[in-house]
């Protein structure tokens, strides 16, 4: 070990990092902290003088449509701004003293300058966290961030031909894309076929006229569709004849998603679609359980809803942490990296991102541990 | 011999002690769900609270030469250990604060002001302690191996030190704790004890390191001119903070009436014999809200035993619940102020330094341990007896059945004299 990679060593589990002045000083400054970072004593000053966990401030909320509103954010130490157009950042977001993640597309271009990021959310129904930061959120709110992420992407250097199929908030992660290009002041040939319910519906109606009066080479179809029905993937040639040889972006409903795919696979040109599912997948209570994946050992399991993931991940040979299998010495907890868990002591429900005690966990519906 | 049935100890029925753990169930789950704001303003103001004061203490130490000084500092930052360590470190590490999502107050991802790791510690005490809480031969923290705090444990010569060994403990209260801890995962991991290089050792290395390398170097160094000043000032705070914690731990462990348990009792154990076993393991310490915070709400031992992972703040309203139930079902419910509860853990200490033929009770019928066959001579009517009052319809169980016990025994003493 070097002596920068011994200093470092305490900080080494900060976000962002490989920036290693900064974390040059943190980790000779953590002898004198030590156990804790002196990010631990700074964010008492600010709360984005952290890079122990990525943090963010909200400091506007913009509304879009009726039931929607972009949210800029400028994150604190150690984010990285070099993400790429299409990517989605982990929101944390603190509401009745407990932290509820979840994942938005970045609609910002990434742009190291201005040092600011920004999601547009849509409120679901049913969706308690979405309607709380379309409707709820105030500026200067601390959030916490998660480092953007995600294979829907805008390639280095982008493809000539380009087709971005999306609906509702679907445009989204388009819309990173858009701007990205636009900023750079070279856009490529795009067709973007966009559908929302009505003309009040749609995300970024004035900033889509604006790109599309700005650049020859952007054509973009927007569909009305209580008044003007669904858009029917047949009619694809009509509105972009060359879509076969086009790179295809796709972000929408999972019904228009599953179409796309099956059609782009009839024609054996699957390698040029590209799809974003946003359905955020919900808990399985029916107690059926469901697939375990342990993501550590790759092993895989099929269990029922009785059976906890600690005996799950014995059953299939992952090499699980277990202590007191009653749930009151925490030995057990890892993190869940997708799906749902459910307590069955108390039967309280567990998102992606929340750490759970696998002795007295069940899978609710499709998993995957982080062990 | 310790008690070998608990439901017989008790002086309950399977039924009784299965509503009990009912009860219980239901205490748990009102307080889980109304976890909330309250809550995480609560521990967050805690951690900003130490973190202040750990700082004033520091900066204040760079005069240290000046006794006012060296005095105020060396106070914060004994403060700011104990709080760091019983209000933060020991619950945040049960989970206590898990519920809230947090990463950076989370029993995965919190280190402590100790010399032991984290890691080791939860192993040991999480795991061990709260799972096997007060089984002779399974819970290692019955006398953390040093001390012989129950007639059940065989007297050898060593024992003669215990007073000795006992100021040593609670004087390097932290470094018993940690090579405690260290044994335990070396036993976990199955470890080679002539390698000096395994991962537990190496983690336990690198942790003592910081820890002595920041309080008794670093520091120091800073403080140039006033080097020994701040030196004396860390060791004073260290030992001020092993001293306070070893006294809470004693005085919720080891008073007259925390009971021992045998390998037979937890055999068998269902969930509500499991919680009647904290509860009569267990002994509280009669403590007002400032005391109640510098102990880390362990002065709510038997509480945080029922409960361990929920949230410590939540302890004292816990208590009232935990004790009318005991009223309910006539169980002790063992508390006193700090110094009778630290004078019964010192006596014990004491006396069991010595060979029991020296000793009067039986370890069925002595203050620090009893078993259920304590009542076969004296109580014997009472626990076949109708276990409702006919005259009052109140419950007669164990309470009534230790408080006639005693009478019954002095008695007897009366007679023989």
């Amino acid at each position: 070990m070097g002596l920068k990679s011994w200093i470092e060593a305490p900080a080494a589990r900060v976000a962002g990092s490989n920036r290693s002045v900064a974390n040059l000083v943190r980790g000779a400054v953590t002898r004198l902290t030590t156990p804790l970072l002196p990010d631990d004593y700074l964010h008492l000053v600010n709360p984005l003088w952290s890079a122990r966990e990525l943090r963010g401030r909200i400091v506007e909320v913009r509304p879009e449509t009726v039931d929607s509103a972009t949210l800029v954010i400028r994150p604190g130490w150690g984010f990285d701004f070099g993400y790429q157009p299409g990517q989605y950042v982990g929101i944390g977001l603190h509401v009745d003293g407990r932290w509820h993640w979840r994942s938005y597309s970045l609609t910002s271009a990434p742009n190291i300058d201005n040092k600011l990021i920004s999601i547009t959310v849509k409120a679901m129904p049913e969706g308690f966290l979405s309607s709380h930061l379309v409707n709820g959120v105030p500026a200067g709110t601390i959030v916490r961030l998660a480092a953007p992420t995600g294979n829907f992407a805008l390639p280095e250097p982008p493809p000539a031909k380009m087709l971005f199929l999306t609906a509702g908030s679907g445009i989204t992660p388009v819309m990173s894309m858009l701007r990205t290009m636009d900023r750079r002041g070279d856009l490529p040939d795009v067709v973007h076929v966009h559908s929302a319910p009505t003309q009040n519906d749609v995300m970024f109606g004035d900033e889509l006229a604006r790109l599309q009066a700005e650049h020859s080479s952007l054509r973009c179809h927007i569909r009305h569709t209580r008044t003007g029905g669904k858009f029917a993937l047949a009619s694809l040639d009509e509105v972009c004849p060359d879509w076969r040889e086009r790179q295809t972006w796709a972000c929408g409903p999972l019904g228009m998603l599953d179409e796309i795919e099956e059609m782009w696979d009839r024609e054996g040109i699957t390698d040029r679609l590209h799809l974003e599912r946003f359905a955020v997948s919900r808990a399985d209570l029916s107690g059926a359980g469901g697939t375990v994946t342990f993501a550590k050992s790759g092993k895989v399991i099929e269990v029922d809803g009785a059976t906890t993931l600690l005996e799950a991940g014995e059953k299939a040979g992952a090499l699980m942490p277990f202590g007191c299998r009653m749930g009151i010495c925490q030995t057990c907890v890892v993190p869940l990296a997708s799906g749902h868990a459910v307590d069955l002591r108390s039967g309280k429900e567990h998102a992606e991102g929340e750490r759970i005690q696998t002795c007295i966990s069940a899978a609710a519906g499709d998993c995957t541990l982080e062990a | 011999m310790a008690i070998t049935n608990i439901t017989e100890f008790a002086h309950l029925t399977d039924s009784d002690i299965e509503a009990l753990g009912r009860e219980l169930d239901a205490i748990r789950r009102d307080v889980e769900e109304s976890r909330g704001l309250r809550d995480a303003r609560y521990i967050r103001r805690t951690i900003r609270l130490q973190r202040s004061l750990e700082l004033a203490g520091r900066l204040v130490l760079f005069g240290s030469r000046r006794r006012p000084a060296w005095i105020a500092g060396t106070v914060l930052l004994s403060f700011a250990k104990c709080i760091e360590n019983m209000e933060l470190g020991h619950n945040v590490m049960h989970g206590q604060w898990d519920w809230m999502n947090d990463p950076e107050i989370h029993s995965t991802t919190w280190e402590w002001d100790q010399t032991g790791p984290s890691e080791h510690w939860k192993r040991a005490h999480n795991y061990s302690h709260h799972t096997y809480t007060n089984i002779v031969g399974m819970d290692d923290d019955v006398g953390f191996g040093i001390l012989r705090m129950t007639r059940d444990e065989k007297w050898r010569p060593i024992n003669l030190l215990q007073p000795i060994a006992n100021v040593i403990l609670a004087a390097a209260f932290e470094w018993g704790i940690a090579l405690h801890d260290l044994e335990a995962q070396l036993r976990l991991e199955g470890d080679d004890r002539q390698r000096w290089n395994s991962k537990p050792k190496k983690e336990f290395a690198v942790k003592i390191a910081r820890q002595v390398g920041k309080d008794f170097v670093l520091f120091p160094l800073l403080t140039g001119p006033a080097w020994k000043h701040t030196l004396a000032a860390n060791a004073t705070a260290n030992l001020a903070r092993n001293l306070w914690t070893y006294a809470v731990i004693f005085c919720g462990h080891f008073p007259d009436g925390a009971e021992k348990f045998t390998v037979d009792q937890f055999e068998n154990e269902t969930r509500a014999q499991w919680y009647l076993r904290q509860m009569l393991g267990s002994a509280n310490i009669d403590a007002g809200p400032v005391m109640a915070f510098m102990t880390g709400n362990l002065c709510y031992q038997i509480e945080h035993h029922l409960f361990p992972d929920l949230p410590s703040n939540r302890y004292a309203e816990i208590a009232v619940r935990v004790r009318s139930l005991c009223e309910k079902y006539d169980l002790p419910y063992t508390t006193g102020p700090l110094s009778r509860q630290y004078l019964l853990a010192l006596r014990t200490v004491h006396k069991l330094a010595l060979p029991d033929k020296l000793l009067l009770r039986t370890a069925d019928d002595a203050p620090e341990t009893s078993s259920e066959r304590k009542f076969a001579g004296t109580g014997a009517k009472i626990a076949e007896a109708l276990r409702i009052d006919t005259d009052t319809g109140r419950r007669r169980g164990l309470l009534s059945a230790l408080r006639d016990h005693k009478a019954a025994r002095s008695r007897r003493l009366m007679r023989q004299s």
